[in-house]
């Protein structure tokens, strides 16, 4: 067992060491391999020729935006958990508020009839994420230990509990005929219809990889550095003179803008906004992707907010022994989570600190101090 | 000779236990002043109302003629005050090359960063020969120097060091409080607590005595050091 354990552990090293190793143009050309292959593979021809990986019981192209939203958030979510070390139960509230203002302000079903396009609601639904981002992080920011996780749950459920039973925000009936994102071909139809799926995702893809150009070179800085001080000892960071509380709250309102605009594009795609889209279970699956991916590593939160939202829909349509999987969908994911827990706690593609802060925090466990 | 860092009447709570009851002290520029007492004396308590990430119940604290009894802990530092804390209070997960560099955060003047880097690595060779290594995989003995270097690449006025010779073996603990008395004629003012009460008086310029969050005795060094009471409850000579 421990055997097999360090052999993998051996070959993911010898990759990582190669990876670092290789020359320059070499790791920009495996990059943008990646990414082109990310672009071609909602296109029919190419999936198919790929073979099993396709879902069967759905659109794939669909699966792929729903995927691509998912890794978006992990992508957010992983500054505030993975960055910063907060622990944001209620992330998905982000998301809510980013797809409930663009459809309150867009819908005509909103009691507001403004009717606004999707292009000038999306900078307010940004606004106002990181707006209630600061609001909710002022007070708790300022305390330690438990309270952000209770109070970030408690934020997520009253949204929904909100959007449930207020006028204002329809329940269940919801906004529909939201509009889409603005654009048009050389031959008059829109860039981003019904039918469609793909040009969606292709934009998630595009604002993804911006996101993560962006927040990789603000890791790189030194607000990077004072948000790995306050998460590794936040007693130490303010000894040294990291002004702890503002980073926090710029980490935790720079999480809430992205989670804004993956709601915002929700929207945009769905044309149809309700209540049933916010269960409290979405923000643990974005929380079990930035773990499961690797917390602290961009790429890792890639990976795990893909594989999540990916392995998820993938089990849909699939029949052993008469049981429909999908069913089933989230005791497999549980598992996976709690031997992933068991094994390898630092996730799939560990940050190289973050691995050593957990063997630390075992240590002090064992000694006692 | 003037006055760096005054504390005045300063009482401090944990919840609703009491842990400072109205200390005062004084610490003059250039000097180094001994803090001794018994375990849960209020020793670290002490530097951390210094140090200011625990508010205090009452009390004046003034640094340089300013008071920063309302300052918050990241300003203090910017003022010139910088607490290596107690035990490990390294960054696990940084090199130790990146553990020194945050002790520079404050600070924007590159050359004198690196010339203070090289400065820390002189006095700490065992530190430049593990410079990559992470810091949660140093020894005991290591952290502890860490702590110290770190505190010191931000060029503090006034330097708080709560048991720097904590853990150490008998000869790194010579070792540690010859390179404090050389980071004092080097100019750095030095507030220290010690279990070591020997070696921190004979080093110490003035010295306190703390016990159960009072201040009962205080004078130079050398006088404290022959005192007979402190001599039977700090020194072990009977
Ligand atoms: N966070 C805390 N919460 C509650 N009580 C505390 C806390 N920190 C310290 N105390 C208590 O305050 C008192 C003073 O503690 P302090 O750490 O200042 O002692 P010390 O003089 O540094 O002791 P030592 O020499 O063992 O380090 C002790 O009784 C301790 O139990
Ligand atoms: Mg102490």
């Amino acid at each position: 067992m421990t055997s097999v354990r360090e052999w993998i552990a051996s070959g993911r090293h010898a990759v990582s060491d190669r990876w670092h190793d290789a020359p320059r143009w070499m790791r920009w050309s495996v990059i943008a391999a990646v990414i082109v292959f990310f672009y071609a593979l909602p296109n029919r021809e190419f999936y198919q020729w790929l073979g099993p990986i396709p879902t069967t019981g759905s659109n794939f192209g669909q699966v792929l935006f729903t995927v691509s939203i998912y890794v978006l958030l992990a992508v957010g979510l992983n500054i505030v958990v993975g960055f910063a070390g907060l622990l944001d139960l209620g992330y998905f509230g982000f998301f809510a508020v980013g797809a409930y203002t663009v459809a309150v302000l867009t819908s005509p079903s909103s009691d507001l009839k403004t009717l606004w396009p999707w292009l000038l609601a999306l900078p307010v639904a940004l606004g106002l994420t990181m707006i209630s981002g600061v609001m909710l992080g002022t007070p708790t920011l300022r305390l330690r230990g438990d309270y952000l996780a209770i109070v970030t749950l408690g934020f997520a459920e009253m949204i929904r509990v909100a959007a449930t039973a207020s006028d204002f925000l329809k329940g269940q009936r919801g906004f529909n005929q939201i509009p889409h994102p603005p654009g048009t071909h050389a031959d008059g139809t829109p860039v981003f219809g019904v039918l469609d799926p793909r040009p969606y995702y292709w934009l998630v893809l595009t604002l993804i990889i911006l996101v993560v150009i962006g927040v990789r070179n603000l890791n790189r800085s030194r607000v990077g550095r004072a948000w790995i001080s306050i998460r590794e000892d936040e007693d130490a960071a303010q000894l040294m003179g990291v002004p702890t509380f503002k980073f926090k709250l710029w980490a935790f309102a720079s999480g809430a803008f992205i989670g804004g605009l993956a709601g915002a594009l929700f929207a945009g795609k769905q044309n149809f906004v309700s209540s049933q889209n916010l269960e409290l279970l979405n923000s643990i699956i974005i929380l079990s992707a930035v773990i499961l991916g690797g917390s602290g590593n961009i790429v890792g939160a890639i990976v795990g907010g893909g594989l999540v939202a990916y392995l998820i829909e993938r089990f849909r349509g699939i029949e052993v022994l008469g049981i429909e999987l999908y069913e089933y969908r989230f005791m497999f994911f549980g598992l996976v989570l709690v031997v992933m827990m068991i094994f390898r706690p630092q996730g799939l593609i560990p940050n190289r600190r973050r691995a050593a802060e957990l063997k630390d925090r075992r240590k002090e466990v064992m000694v006692g101090g | 000779m003037t006055t760096l860092l005054e504390i005045e009447d300063v009482s401090l709570l944990y919840g609703r236990i009491k842990a400072l009851h109205g200390i005062s002290l004084t610490v003059d520029e250039g000097e180094i002043v001994a803090l001794i007492g018994a375990n849960g004396a209020g020793k670290s308590t002490t530097m951390r109302a210094v140090s200011g990430i625990r508010p205090i119940a009452s009390g004046k604290i003034r640094f340089n003629g300013e008071d920063i009894t309302k300052l918050r802990a990241d300003l203090r530092v910017r003022r010139g005050l910088c607490q290596a804390p107690e035990g490990r209070g390294i960054f696990p997960g940084m090199t130790v090359l990146e553990n020194l560099d945050m002790g520079a955060y404050t600070r924007r003047d590159r050359a004198g960063v690196a010339k203070d880097l090289t400065r820390v690595l002189e006095l700490f060779p065992r530190l430049a020969e593990r410079r990559k290594q992470v810091g949660g995989t140093l020894s005991g003995g290591e952290q502890q120097m860490l702590a110290v270097g770190r505190a010191l690449m931000s060029r503090p006025r006034l330097l708080l060091l709560d048991e720097p010779s904590m853990g150490l073996a008998p000869m790194l603990i010579q070792q540690i409080f010859s390179i404090i008395t050389e980071i004092n004629e080097q100019g750095t003012t030095i507030l220290l607590v010690e279990q070591n009460a020997q070696q921190a008086l004979a080093r110490a310029h003035r010295a306190y005595v703390l016990e159960t969050g009072r201040i009962v005795k205080s004078g130079t060094g050398r006088e404290l050091l022959h005192d007979p009471a402190v001599k039977e409850a700090y020194l072990g000579v009977v």
